[in-house]
């Protein structure tokens, strides 16, 4: 169905692990990966998916590491990649990093988790918190033997019962990336903000969450509609949400996982203005010098302020004795990058600052041609969204009935935010 | 203190020395010793002599220590099989531990021992396990069955153990368990094991009340088990509509998961559901517009899971191409996209782009034509091409852009631009031969045969445009013999038609490049060619001209669409692998575990009979053989669907032939009236849409409006009830009214005449008129060639005008074309084979009965069919209403798309028309 055996190898192709599920495959392919990883890669035909004549890798790669899946048959791959990442994700949350040492460290407890996250190509529990209560680093005592937490087959996976907290607090952080694409005669291309609501839940027992938030569609079913509200394009929920609450009647309730995680995220098209906008001129005399011209502006609300905000310029890999001049905020020559980084601690609404940059071409040019990266900006603005989404209340009900307190926080900041260049 | 120092030693004798450990009393310097094993077998040592030392510290309290055991007789059972049965007492003792954990590692690690003697104790402790009292042991347990069964299917030896004792029913009884996991579990293992059942039929099929506890179980299991459910139940056809929405409403809310493989498999059974509820649009469209956002919001997902959502949604998009029509911004690339998620999006891109969208597609393909990737660099100039063939109003916007490109002189996109524009010509010819000096200019630059092929085509093409055509190719003649066999191909071609166009200097340039090919080349497809040429050249040069610069078909434009029944296939494998290769999978899978075909549900409403083999007669040696058994035995009358009307229609249904031994008398007179029933019927057996009458090719232009002084004609012919129509389509292009209609045919091969004179009073400027004109097939006869050609005049107040048009030869196929068996073979053996020709069909699809029954339609009957080694055998005859019989056998080879025809006749020269009557109809 999905994975017939699963192995960590070092980035040479070496296996530092593995474990074989359904024992129709001969845990030897494994000798064909690299091999053929090179060789699509030389062709340039490489994808993810890498067929030899009877199997079929899938393969990530995360810290110079490749988790590789291999399967005979027909198997679910969108399955086996997202189960791919998340033991990704599982391994770092039991070792902090997931790299070569920390697998050699670990071998054991990796055996267990690989025992436990997959029987027969069947992902099974796969949620951190829960794996932890009965796979623990330390090797378990001969007096008290671990019990399998409720948890791993109820209905309620992601949450043990019996969590106590002296203070019961929830934290709840709005964070809104946008994301740019805007062309170099100055249009945008496409914008989109992707919205994500993060929590940190210390509440004790298994309390009852419900969150309301200014959404169109509920406004308009209730008849608020004249209220500020905002059309959420997709919204997707982390799997405590029960979802068919949500399509009956837009309630967000839930039971929430102990400690962090994404409740939900969502999509908006709407077209925005860009918050940061970047003009830029870039004068090129070949063989001698190229000049750059940056103009950043600033065009949201003067309340508001963008903090850390990060310009990135590409420049040509070969040029030398950069030169610059700025008004506001500092400028890095990042050679490694082949870019320079404006940086701007503190960027206030409706404000336009000015940077030149200078630099010396070699007289002989280099063959390759070079491509043309966009320039990107990093910033974050906090107590504001750019789409109005608002918490309205977030309800928490425990049946020990103590009180609870909320706490939540906007930002906005910039997620894929590229303009291209001449 | 971690791990690392148990891979440390390797000292001499360190076998010896875990031994020795593994012995050792204490506990801890066995677990030790253990961990130890283990680190070897993770670096790839054979640790396989210690095994029954490491058996026998399986028994211990230590669940860290047992996992760890456990784990090295997962890996050297197989390699130990005898010692491995020590190991099975603990197993089974362990099966009934106090804690469940023990339990369950137990069950599990035992289904994963693939050894003969382990699996037949293994059956015992899994009956009770799998009705534990605690799910995490069922849940457990229920994969162990799947386990079994594969086990005992590759063993060969155990075949039908899962159902012999009893676990298919305790799986079952599993799908109406309380804990939503036991239930993902137990549908995942009897998916798997319906999957590679035997008989290609699932071994459980899913009921209605299964499927309502499935989606019970849908809102309450983990996201894998939502994937595990929600594929399951793309599997399962549901009784009626309204079943199939309740499932719609109940799985939608999954959408909105934040698991990418949950929506995907959401996406896959809802697209399926659509199928069966084609007829509540409303309920679709509402469907389609929820499904957007999600397969949007998949592209901000990992890569990898990126790809392999494009890649789903580019079937999507071929399926349904409404859902994503509004969406084309999102594919747009991004500068870090892996290159796979880059080429993936270009591919949707182009198939997603429209009039409304091109502008934005083409400065985006623009832009990414500069880019540094050469092969998304390449594909991208690839792509203008391709919008320029789909998207007909911006071809000339796409020129551009092209031309723009090669002004770039960057060298692989010049080439690659130039191949394109070789295409766009073809699609649009005469249309932007001006850009032709511009290509000229970047001839010495291309070093690509593929390049070089497309330039000297283009260049031969239009010889007579180019005025100095001959010394550019003369210049490609120099280095003849190093070029690529496509373009050495191409240069022959291209002077051979500058030769016929511009004959007048270019005869030493002919003669050089066919000595070059014929003399000096090895190849003998080039050699072939040349001299094919040559005698050509030398023999008839009308010949010659009619041959080398014939009409070419023109290019279609979506070559790269897949082909409806493949596409069907693959929406069912959304999300698996399949649906990223874009093969079925049984291209890639080995045997029976590819599983069974999946295909679309039938659409509601359309009785669907199931398809009935209608064999006419027993596979024997000959046909006389056939005949005699025919006359004597009863005829084997099909217990399909009872006929509508009486034995006219159930005896046509055995293909139209078997008359014969009904007496005929009383029937010969009647096929023409039992023929519309019998093809309604067949086509509702097969599923083809019925056409009630026989197949009218699409009107042609006839008359173009600039030679018809403003009138326009188009127009085709049609066969309706044993009557001959020209149907005709005429618009008046002028300013003023037309009348005074009249039209007159030349003498032509088939006596074609009008059977009444034209009556068309008076037509509107602009006005556009259907006209039926009946024909009579008794008027004067003379030769024509080619034998089709009708000449035609029609007369208007204006003018008289003039045009030459083809009869297509099936509308002169009489409904009595069929012939009594004894006689056709008699016939068939009487012509002489002088008067036999062959011929062969391609792309053909369908089922012998199915284009049986499409000829038949047409007037084409067949009179027998058999089967001789795998190949259906159509023997067929047609009357032309000159009385020319005419006597085909048809060979097909089932999976096969070519079919061989074998035509006999007394007239053969009508052999070409029949040939291409043959191909209209079988592809229409």
């Amino acid at each position: 169905m999905s994975s017939s055996a699963i192995y960590i190898l070092d980035i040479k192709g070496k296996v530092l692990i593995s474990r074989n599920y359904r024992g129709d495959t001969d845990l030897g392919v494994i000798e064909k990966f690299m091999p053929l990883l090179m060789e699509k890669e030389e062709e340039g035909l490489l994808t993810p998916i890498l067929q030899t004549n009877d199997s079929t890798f899938a393969y990530i790669k995360t810290n110079n590491l490749y988790i590789v899946s291999t399967t005979k048959k027909n198997a679910n791959i969108a399955l086996v990649f997202v189960f791919l990442h998340k033991i990704v994700q599982v391994m770092t949350e039991y070792f902090k990093e997931l790299e070569e040492e920390s697998i050699r460290d670990n071998f054991v407890v990796i055996y267990e988790l690989l025992d436990e996250l997959i029987d027969f190509g069947y992902p099974q529990t796969t949620d951190s918190k829960i794996l932890q209560e009965y796979i623990t680093q330390e090797g378990h005592k001969l007096e008290i033997q671990p019990r399998i937490p409720v948890a791993v087959t109820n209905a309620v996976s992601w949450r043990s019962e019996g969590i106590k907290y002296r203070k019961n607090e929830v934290f709840l952080d709005v964070i809104e990336s946008v994301n740019l694409l805007a062309n170099a005669n100055g249009n945008v291309l496409r914008s989109e903000i992707v919205g994500a609501i993060k929590m940190r839940v210390y509440l004790s027992g298994m309390p009852e969450l419900r969150l309301g938030l200014n959404d169109k569609v509920l406004f308009e079913s209730t008849g608020r509609g004249k209220s500020k509200s905002v059309e959420l394009e997709d919204v997707k929920f982390h799997q405590c949400v029960r979802l068919s609450r949500f399509e009956i009647d837009r309630t967000i309730s839930f039971i929430p996982p102990d400690g962090e995680f994404e409740l939900m995220s969502y999509r908006l098209n709407t077209h925005v203005k860009p918050l940061i906008w970047i003009e830029s001129v870039i004068e090129r005399h070949a063989h001698s010098r190229v000049e750059y011209m940056i103009k950043a502006k600033s065009q949201f609300k003067r309340r508001s302020t963008a903090n850390n905000v990060e310009i990135v310029i590409p420049v040509p890999h070969d040029a030398d004795s950069p030169k610059f001049k700025t008004t506001i905020g500092s400028v890095k020559y990042a050679p490694e990058q082949n870019a320079i980084t404006w940086t701007i601690k503190s960027f206030p609404g409706g404000k336009e600052y000015l940077m030149r940059a200078h630099f010396g071409l070699p007289s002989v040019e280099c063959e390759d041609t070079e491509g043309k990266p966009p320039i990107q900006v990093k910033f974050e603005i906090p107590y504001f969204t750019t789409s109005g989404i608002q918490v309205r209340y977030l309800k928490i009900i425990e049946k020990s009935g103590y009180q609870a307190l909320p706490w939540v926080r906007y930002i906005t900041q910039n997620g894929d935010y590229q303009l291209r260049t001449n | 203190m971690t791990d690392s120092k148990y891979f440390t030693t390797t000292k001499k004798g360190e076998i010896f020395e875990l031994k020795s450990e593994l012995n050792n009393d204490k506990k801890e310097k066995k677990k030790e010793a253990v961990k130890k094993v283990i680190a070897s077998m993770t670096v790839g040592k054979d640790v396989s002599a210690l095994f029954p030392d490491v058996v026998n510290c399986m028994q211990t309290d230590n669940l860290e220590l047992k996992k760890l055991v456990y784990l090295y007789l997962m890996n050297y059972a197989k390699s130990q099989p005898d010692m491995a049965i020590m190991a099975v007492n603990t197993f089974v003792k362990d099966c009934e531990d106090p804690n469940p954990l023990i339990r369950a590692l137990a069950v599990r690690t035992m289904g994963c021992i693939r050894v003969d003697k382990i699996t037949e104790y293994l059956c015992e402790p899994l009956r009770k396990c799998l009705k534990d009292e605690d799910p995490y042991v069922r849940k457990t347990a229920a994969v162990c069955v799947a386990k079994l069964y594969d086990i005992s299917s590759a063993q060969n030896t155990n075949l039908g153990l899962v159902e012999d004792q009893g676990f298919l029913e305790q799986l079952k009884e599993l799908l109406s368990d309380s804990n939503p996991m036991v239930v993902a579990n137990a549908v995942a293992a009897l998916s798997e094991i319906n999957e590679s059942s035997p008989t290609g039929q699932p071994l459980v099929e899913l009921s209605t009340s299964t499927i309502n506890k499935l989606l019970t179980a849908l809102n309450e299991c983990t996201e894998w088990g939502q994937v595990f459910i929600l594929d399951s139940l793309s599997n399962y056809t549901p009784r009626d509509e309204r079943e199939a929405q309740s499932i719609c409403e109940r799985i939608t809310p999954r959408l909105a998961h934040a698991n990418a493989a949950v929506v995907l498999s959401a996406v896959k059974v809802l697209i399926k559901m659509m199928e069966i509820l084609q007829g509540d649009v409303e309920f679709c469209n509402t469907l389609s517009k929820k499904l957007a956002p999600p397969l949007v919001t998949l592209l901000s997902s990992e890569p990898e899971v990126q790809y392999v959502a494009l890649r789903n949604i580019n079937l999507i998009v071929q399926k349904k191409p409404d859902i994503l029509k509004h969406e084309m911004k999102v594919f747009f690339v991004k500068y870090n996209d892996p290159i796979y998620v880059k080429l993936e999006k270009l591919d949707i891109m182009i198939r997603l782009a429209s009039q409304s969208n091109i502008s934005q597609v083409l400065s985006e393909l623009k832009e990414y034509a500069t880019e540094v990737d050469v092969d998304f660099v390449r594909k991208a100039v690839r792509a203008i091409g391709r919008c320029a063939i789909k998207v007909e109003p911006s071809a000339e916007k796409c020129v551009s852009t092209l031309l723009d490109l090669i002004q770039t002189k960057v060298n692989y996109v010049v080439q690659e631009a130039i191949v394109v524009i070789k295409d766009i010509f073809r699609k649009y010819p005469n249309k932007y031969e001006s850009i032709i000096s511009t290509l000229c200019e970047n001839l010495d630059t291309l070093d690509e045969p593929e390049a070089r092929a497309s330039m000297v085509w283009i260049i031969g093409e239009y010889a007579e445009r180019i005025d100095n055509a001959d010394e550019l190719l003369d210049s490609f003649l120099e280095g003849f013999a190093d070029e690529n066999a496509q373009v050495q191909l191409q240069l022959l071609t291209a002077v051979v038609k500058l030769f016929l166009k511009r004959p007048q200097h270019t005869q030493g340039l002919v003669q050089h490049v066919l000595s070059l090919a014929t003399q000096d080349s090895d190849n003998p497809d080039l050699r072939d060619r040349g001299f094919i040429y040559w005698r050509l050249l030398s023999t008839d040069p009308a010949a010659a001209k009619e041959v080398v610069l014939a009409d070419k078909p023109l290019i279609s434009e979506e070559t790269d669409l897949l082909e409806p029944t493949l596409l069907d296939e693959l929406i069912c494998h959304i999300s698996s692998l399949a649906s990223v290769y874009h093969k079925p999978p049984t291209a890639f899978v080995e045997g029976r575990s590819a599983g069974i075909r999946k295909t679309l549900p039938v659409r509601q409403g359309s009785d669907e009979a199931p398809a009935q083999e209608a064999t006419v007669i027993p596979n024997q040696e000959s046909l006389i053989g056939d005949l005699l058994s025919m006359d004597l035995g009863a005829p084997t009358i099909p217990s399909g669907p009872a006929p509508t009307t009486a034995p006219i229609s159930n005896v046509d249904l055995l293909g139209g032939g078997l008359d014969v031994l009904y007496g005929g008398t009383e029937l010969s007179g009647a096929p023409t009236a039992a023929a519309p029933s019998t093809t309604g019927l067949l086509g509702d057996i097969f599923g083809i849409t019925t056409t009630p009458t026989m197949y009218t090719p699409p009107k042609t232009l006839w008359l173009p409006a600039d030679k018809g002084k403003g009138l326009e004609i188009r127009g085709t012919f049609s066969r309706k009830s044993g009557q001959v129509h020209m149907e005709m389509t005429l618009t008046n292009k002028a300013m003023q009214v037309m009348s005074g209609f009249a039209i007159q045919f030349n003498k032509n091969s088939f006596g074609l005449a009008p059977l009444v004179p034209m009556n068309v009073t008076g037509l509107q400027p602009g006005q556009s008129l259907e006209y039926s004109l009946a024909l009579s097939t008794t008027g004067p006869v003379q030769r024509m060639e080619p034998l089709t050609t009708l000449q035609v005049a029609i007369k208007n107040n204006v003018d008289v005008f003039y045009y030459a048009c083809q009869i297509p030869i099936q509308i002169l196929f009489l409904e009595d074309g069929t012939l009594d068996k004894r006689v056709f073979l008699t016939t068939w053996r009487d012509i002489p084979s002088a008067n036999e020709v062959q011929y062969t069909l391609n792309d053909i699809k369908g089922s012998a009965d199915a284009i049986s029954s499409k000829m038949t339609m047409s007037n084409i009957f067949t009179i027998a069919k058999r089967n001789v080694e795998g190949q259906d055998m159509l023997y067929q005859s047609l009357k032309l209403t000159n009385n020319i019989w005419v006597l085909l056998e048809l060979k097909l080879t089932p999976g096969s798309t070519t079919a061989t025809l074998s035509l006999k006749s007394r007239s053969v020269e009508v052999a070409p028309y029949v040939f291409q009557a043959y191909e209209m109809i079988c592809k229409n």
